[in-house]
């Protein structure tokens, strides 16, 4: 363990060029917003500005925390979000259908969003204490497995496939990297596909429409399909180079559904073109990769499952939100982390970025394997 | 300790590498995919785009008007205003249309069957909520649309028929388009689409829809204008003017109106334009405008005096007494008889071991061709119609313009009926009896006529020409001669003028109260044996209780003045029981409305036409 930091150097150590992509994805999100409402600030930019400022900050403050406080709350910030959830289900009946939230008076929290980041830091600390051998026991597994099952289910029930999409694919890459055996997820994956027809049984009629519109979008062009067909249209009459901020017309003229949140990538390219969503898709890369080398260069297993696991959780908001908008997988309703209108899901992106910093900064910071004294 | 955890580092390394690649990989596919929609079938998708932008809207055509013979209007486009909401933008109907019942009269059933609707189109398509708002309510929801969200305002055209029920069987009705009307002009698919459905409205709807202009639109995912490419302008159907005068049709329902069924026509007799046709009761075509209420349509269709049915060319009626006139004229033709013959009334006429009663039990006595008419002798015309035979009675009897459609531009005419021994045999399969003869010798029997027919059977009488009954105004021909001896029909004439004024005639208190104009005319009273069409429709003789319905029908038909005749008239009172005390009345006061309020004819006068109507295309 070496000498404690000070903060002074600690920011020093900040990766800022990584902040900066940050930023600049931000910035693309606030463009792409001004040109949704129209050329106005209002009523998505300006919110969309300060909403990163303020995450920005927390994101800073997040960086410059030990990362043993997080190991630390990763148990109970994992319980107060499994609350959080049973809370909602319970009580929280607000909002409007599948998007529960939890009105804290000051704050309305969604705790699906925070369960994103405390079920990666739950399962990082329960690697944390098990060795390679120790995963060759399929008991091992049964502590995570549950870890993963209680929120994924619960988020199930609200219903939120896509949520419940991303904690899995989220939790499945924390558990690969933790060492988990191949044929172990083979496993999973079988008894997955076996429980296809199950979850067929227990779907809402709008979940199935979606996956029945996906396979076919002609059949129902106005009703269901007619989202992902406009995406298409929008998107693909873009072209290489786009027909110019705020000139997208299928955009602009409303042929696209809910441009400001879910499709807004879809605004992006058809206004930007191809160059101007591959350069988007290039910065969140660099995004991931960055997550990646802070996770291969910690020392604690803690850090590294953390950071790994925030990046991939980064990675799958991105691919999932533009293999949506393309057609290539169901309309699930993720957004596009920084560029999406959407508060909570700014802060779950810029909470991630936070603890993917942190696990930077403190990289050479041990945590004992089984010790509780970790401070 | 240390060296598995270095171990664990490494497989973490490898694994970590495997997702960053496996990252990599899948942003890569994503490039793919976007290289694929966006180059590849980049151009494939801007055409898409930009059919998606540009909306071709048809523009309807303003329906032409319909005048009457003088100019007035019949019926016309009103705009009105209507609010419309699109479900998309509304949200929650409900919460909207009950803020907007706040503001404009709007009943929960009404909104109830808006919802209805609403949910059956698309989302973003409009539904109209209710139209003819008046100018308060126009305001104050234009006050209101900030908290109204996706209802809008537009304006629209309804078709006003401004004679109400009075002209309704003649001028008919709009409505909208019925599936089954759908020919694959785009006109037809316009929801504020309405076609002729009945009457004029629908023999002329061609010339009366005009063409639709076109408009290509920029428009946004909710068909929203957003601005305006290209503009072809609609063509303005043409205006259709009839021959009827609107005046003298209101006082002829109206007075047909007090008799519970009753039709009646009033002819230009030189010219065959029907100046008046009428069929009481009626009904309002303003309720057919946007597709009649099930409620209104039950009421209409159960009603057993079939208010819906024109009864003046779709009732056919046994003629009875006023068929006498065509057996005369085939017997004064046949040489039959002559003006002179007597043929005497015993009150009953035998034949074959069975008897044919005279209306006059104690009889008539002997009687002259002219005298038998005025005082309706049947005796008289049961000889008369043995002597000459069905066959030439028949063959006068479509001179005179019977048993066979006339043309006038109503759809529903029928033809009637003139039996024949070869149509007996074609239709019935069965050789003719002579009682038969006899029978239709006093227009009863197998024998029917329409109203329409009636009339026309008169002025041909009355001017001796082969009139035939025009509903649209325009200068036309002079009817040729009727292919029937002037002498032959001078001695019909005598007989009609003194029905109305010899001392025995039927129809003596019909004379008209115009000094120095005389009307000609005869009586009839018909036995209720055939249904009539309207009895027909309503199912009504099934119901054999009601003796009001197995009473006679009384008719009369007339022209005046009797030397030079302007109008003819015919009038048919359903079960009315007699023809001098029901009928001939009413043809009375028809036709002194008719001298006071027809003008005489410009069209006569100097030949040349006012206006020129709209010509049938279809």
């Amino acid at each position: 363990m070496g000498s404690p930091l000070m903060p002074g150097e600690k920011l020093l150590r900040l990766r800022w060029l990584f902040v900066l992509v940050v930023a600049t994805i931000a910035l693309a999100g606030y463009a792409m917003l001004y040109s949704a409402a129209g050329g106005h600030h209002a009523p998505w930019a300006w919110r969309h500005a300060l909403r990163f400022a303020v995450a920005t900050v927390l994101m800073l403050a997040i960086a410059l925390t030990d990362i043993r406080v997080f190991y630390r709350l990763a148990y109970p910030l994992y319980a107060a979000a499994v609350a959080g959830l049973v809370a909602v289900e319970f009580l929280g009946e607000i909002g409007k259908g599948a998007q529960r939230w939890l009105d804290l008076g000051f704050v309305q929290l969604q705790p699906s969003e925070i369960m994103k980041v405390a079920l990666v830091l739950a399962l990082a600390r329960v690697f944390h204490g098990k060795e390679l051998a120790d995963l060759g026991n399929p008991l091992s597994l049964v502590v995570p497995l549950g870890l993963v099952l209680v929120p994924v289910v619960l988020v199930l029930w609200q219903p939120d496939l896509g949520t419940a999409v991303m904690l899995l694919a989220a939790s499945g890459t924390v558990f690969f990297a933790a060492g988990v055996r191949w044929w172990k997820f083979a496993l999973l994956i079988g008894g997955a596909l076996a429980a296809l027809p199950v979850l067929w049984g227990q779907m809402h009629d709008y979940q199935r429409q979606r996956v029945l519109t996906f396979l076919d979008p002609e059949t129902d062009p106005l009703g269901a399909g007619y989202h992902i067909i406009q995406s298409k249209i929008a998107l693909g009459s873009g072209g290489l180079w786009g027909k110019g901020f705020m000139n997208g017309s299928q955009s602009q003229l409303n042929f696209l559904p809910e441009k400001q949140t879910d499709f807004v990538f879809t605004m992006l390219a058809e206004e930007l073109g191809l160059v101007g969503a591959l350069a988007v898709l290039a910065l969140c890369l660099i995004v991931v990769a960055y997550g990646l080398s802070f996770a291969m260069h910690a020392r604690s297993q803690f850090a590294r499952l953390l950071a790994l696991g925030m990046a991939c959780t980064f990675g799958l908001y991105v691919m999932i939100n533009v293999a949506m908008v393309t057609g290539l997988i169901p309309v699930v309703g993720v957004p596009l982390p920084l560029i999406s209108y959407g508060g909570t899901a700014m802060l779950t992106a810029m909470v991630g970025f936070g603890l993917l910093l942190s696990a930077d900064i403190h990289r050479d910071v041990t945590i004992p394997l089984f010790a509780d004294d970790v401070g | 300790m240390h060296h598995r955890e270095a171990e664990r580092q490494r497989a973490f390394s490898r694994r970590a590498l495997l997702l960053g690649g496996l990252n990599g990989a899948a942003f890569a596919a994503l490039g793919v995919r976007l290289y694929h929609l966006q180059v590849e079938q980049g151009p494939a998708y801007a055409t898409l785009a930009d059919r998606n932008r540009v909306d071709e809207r048809l523009l309807m055509p303003e329906r032409g008007g319909l005048f009457d013979r003088t100019g007035r209007v019949l019926a016309r486009n009103r705009p009105v205003y209507r609010i419309r909401v699109v479900r998309e933008q509304a949200g929650d109907l409900r919460p909207v249309l009950a803020r907007l019942a706040t503001l404009i009269e709007l009943s929960p059933e009404h909104i109830a069957r808006v919802i209805e609707r609403a949910e059956a189109r698309r989302a973003f398509v409009p539904v109209t909520v209710r139209d003819d708002l008046t100018w308060g309510e126009v305001s104050a929801v234009a006050l209101s649309t900030p908290e109204l969200p996706g209802v809008s305002l537009d304006a629209g055209t309804r078709r006003d028929y401004v004679a109400g029920a009075s002209m309704a069987h003649i001028v008919g009705y709009v409505g909208p388009v019925a599936e089954a009307e759908l020919t694959g002009d785009p006109l037809l698919s316009m929801p504020e689409m309405r076609i002729g459905k009945n009457g004029i409205e629908r023999v002329y709807d061609m010339a009366l829809r005009g063409a639709a202009g076109m408009a290509r639109l920029e428009v946004n995912a909710f068909g929203r204008e957003i601005r305006e490419l290209a503009r072809v302008e609609s063509t303005s159907g043409r205006d259709v003017r009839l021959s009827v005068d609107a005046e003298l049709q209101r006082v002829v329902y109206e007075r047909l109106a007090l008799e519970r069924s009753a039709s009646a026509v009033v002819l230009d007799a030189q010219r065959g334009d029907v100046l008046a046709l009428a069929s009481a009761p009626g009904f309002d075509p303003a309720l057919f405008e946007n597709g009649i209420r099930t409620a209104d349509w039950k009421a209409l269709t159960a009603d057993t005096l079939a208010p819906l049915v024109n009864k003046a060319v779709t009732g056919q009626y046994p003629p009875g007494s006023t068929f006498k006139m065509v057996v005369a004229m085939a017997a004064l033709e046949a040489g039959a008889i002559d003006p002179a013959t007597r043929i005497r009334c015993t009150g009953r006429t035998w034949l074959g071991g069975h008897a044919f009663h005279c209306w006059r039990k104690e009889g008539h006595g002997s009687l002259s061709v002219v005298n038998a008419l005025a005082q309706s002798c049947d005796c008289f015309f049961y000889e008369a119609a043995r002597r000459v035979g069905i066959d030439r009675i028949a063959a006068m009897a479509g001179r005179c313009g019977l048993g066979a459609e006339l043309g006038v531009d109503l759809p529903a005419e029928r033809p009637g009926l003139v039996p024949t021994i070869a149509w007996k045999k074609r239709r019935l399969g069965q050789g003719w009896h002579q009682g038969e003869t006899l029978v239709a010798g006093i227009g009863q029997g197998y024998v029917l006529a329409t109203p329409l027919q009636l009339a026309v059977m008169a002025a041909r009488i009355g001017t001796g020409r082969a009139v035939l009954p025009r509903l649209v105004r325009e200068a036309a021909e002079e009817a040729e001669p009727l292919a029937i001896d002037p002498g032959i029909l001078a001695v019909v004439r005598e007989g009609m003028v003194a029905v109305v004024n010899g001392g025995g005639g039927t129809a003596r208190r019909a004379a008209l109260d115009i000094p120095d104009v005389r009307m000609a005319g005869k009586t009839g009273t018909s036995q209720v044996r055939r249904i009539t069409t309207a009895q027909r429709a309503a199912n009504l003789h099934k119901r054999k209780d009601k003796p009001w319905e197995e009473r006679h029908h009384a008719l009369f038909v007339g022209y005046a003045p009797a030397l030079a005749p302007r109008f003819a008239v015919s009038v048919v009172v359903e079960h009315g029981e007699s023809g001098s005390a029901a009928a001939a009345p009413i043809a009375r006061e028809l036709l002194e409305a008719a001298f006071r309020l027809v003008p005489p004819d410009p069209l006569v006068a100097d030949g040349t036409p006012p206006t020129r109507a709209g010509s049938r295309e279809s």
